[in-house]
């Protein structure tokens, strides 16, 4: 199968075990929402899945060739983007640079050009703060950069980390029907790590609950919102 | 109104070597979070190179140029060959804060030994690229001379292309975001381990030029530049560790103030001088000139 397919991924931090044997899958062009509370263990399994943190054992492959073990930069060379917890951004940079990191590592400098400018069609806030430094943005804004300079890089498979925390309600649906864009018109495919269990599931193909480190359900998304038993134990209504 | 304009001069001149060797602690610091203290040895051995360069070739630019590359593939090596692998051994708690700077300061003996060994312990000099003499206005004769224009004209060309290899450029872009946030700089595709070595060659280069710079109106020895480890630290201090720009306003403050104790108060108070100003700063503003509001990290 090409796409994501997680086999039995574990990670320790030290002698604690964060993840203990994660399976699943992901198809091309479809988004998958990772559920689960504070402390699932979600933000490890994207650290895992970027070459953040080291698995204990396990494989991860992307497109067919394994991807854990490798640096996040050789990643990215790889087609994998990973936007990490609360608005990976530099403040000190403006935003302007914070785009243009997302292709630096290319030494196509126009192709970096190309896709900074349609990042910028799509989030056309961004056009008018170029110059300004990033530490000047909304946590809205923030968050669009942080996407933005993912998609400099022209990935296939994006890792987000909680995009909607700390975002207003109506700024979080702007950026869910962005993703929900971006999976439909440049068939990317998303792994979104979300603890707003509803939005996410409303965008996602497919959902995997987790909890204490273990898959406990997964599915297809549209199933996994109507299922009474997941709705008490992990969503918390 | 004479000896306030050539206390400025002297001043700015002084100072800006100060910057030189300010500027190379605040790239190490900003990359690594180290306080390398063997910049010191680092630019001493630089400097002998740059020496042995220019006293044969009878050319100090060649000295100069030498000691640069020099400066480079040491500072380098030291992050390469030690601050690797001290990191990859002491990951977290205090040796991970306290290893780094021990071993810093053990190179600086090390590569003090060393020369010494090579070199000898005994006073050298350098033919200075310009004339010492000050020059003549009218019928006084001040002290300030055309090396001291050298020198600030040396440092202002390193500097501006500093500015713009840092603002301008793909490794600029790399060598500031990976010293503001390693991880998302990793994770925007930069080789973060290979940009840092790359940020303490450029800190080892400026080094070799600082001590070039000195030794053109100094003696060299194997001690001679700690001097100008202490003044650049404490430049570094004033200009709050974190900004290059506040490194060498820092450097040209202390450059100044240090020349006007020299010339209105008295020789033996230079020194106590630095450490005064050191004291001040970090009892009143211990982010140094540049911060504005809180800090920005650790």
């Amino acid at each position: 199968m090409s796409g994501l397919l997680v086999n039995e991924l574990s990670v320790s931090h030290g002698a604690i075990a964060a993840l203990r044997g994660i399976s699943f899958s992901v198809q091309v062009g479809q988004l998958a929402a990772v559920i689960g509370s504070n402390g699932a263990g979600k933000t490890t399994l994207l650290r895992a899945l970027s070459g953040l943190n080291k698995a204990s054992s396990g494989s991860a492959q992307w497109n067919k060739s394994e991807i854990l073990g490798a640096r996040p930069d050789a990643l990215v060379r790889r087609g994998i983007s990973h936007v990490s917890e609360g608005k990976s951004v530099i403040p000190e940079l403006s935003v302007r640079e914070n785009l243009v990191l997302g292709g630096i590592w290319r030494s196509d400098k126009s192709d970096t050009n190309a896709a900074i400018t349609e990042v910028v069609e799509l989030f056309p806030i961004l056009g008018q703060r170029m110059s300004q430094s990033a530490n000047t943005l909304s946590g809205g804004e923030r968050q669009m950069l942080a996407i933005g300079r993912a998609l400099v890089s022209r990935p296939r498979l994006i890792l987000l980390d909680e995009p909607s925390l700390g975002l207003a309600p109506i700024v979080i649906e702007q950026i869910f029907a962005t993703l929900d864009q971006l999976r439909r018109k440049l068939g990317l495919t998303i792994v979104l790590v979300e603890q707003n269990a509803m939005s996410a599931l409303e965008i996602a193909d497919t959902g995997i609950i987790i909890n204490l480190g273990e898959v406990v359900a997964s599915g297809k998304a549209s199933e996994l919102i109507n299922d009474p038993a997941l709705r008490a134990a992990y969503l918390g209504y | 109104m004479q000896k306030l304009l050539e206390t400025v001069l002297i001043g700015i001149s002084t100072g800006s070597i100060y910057a030189l060797m300010s500027l190379a602690l605040v790239l190490v610091w900003r990359s690594t979070r180290v306080v390398n203290f063997a910049q010191a040895g680092q630019a001493t051995l630089s400097t002998y190179i740059g020496f042995e360069i220019a006293s044969r070739s009878e050319i100090f630019w060649l000295g100069l140029a030498f000691a640069i590359i020099a400066g480079a593939l040491v500072g380098a090596g030291v992050d390469y060959f030690f601050m690797r692998v001290l990191f990859k051994h002491a990951i977290s708690g205090p040796a991970a804060v306290v290893a780094p700077v021990i071993a810093t300061l053990g190179l600086l003996g090390l590569i003090r030994s060393i020369v010494g060994l090579i070199w000898g312990g005994e006073f050298k000099s350098i033919a200075a690229p310009a004339s010492k003499d000050g020059f003549t206005i009218g019928q006084t004769t001040i002290p300030f001379s055309a090396l001291n224009v050298l020198i600030i004209a040396t440092v202002s060309l390193i500097l501006i292309t500093l500015a713009i290899t840092f603002q301008r450029t793909n490794l600029g872009l790399s060598l500031r975001a990976s010293a503001y946030a390693p991880e998302i700089a990793q994770l925007a595709g930069i080789r973060t381990a290979r940009t840092r070595t790359i940020g303490w060659a450029i800190a080892g280069g400026v080094g070799g030029v600082a001590g070039m710079l000195v030794t053109s109106y100094n003696f060299l020895s194997p001690y001679s530049l700690d001097l100008l480890l202490v003044f650049g630290f404490i430049a570094a201090v004033i200009g709050g560790l974190e900004s290059m720009v506040g490194s060498v306003i820092g450097a040209l403050v202390l450059g100044i103030g240090l020349t006007f104790i020299l010339n209105y108060i008295g020789t033996s108070l230079v020194f106590i001088g630095g450490f005064v100003v050191l004291i001040v700063v970090l009892l009143v503003k211990p982010d140094g000139i540049m911060a504005r509001g809180k800090t920005r990290r650790a």
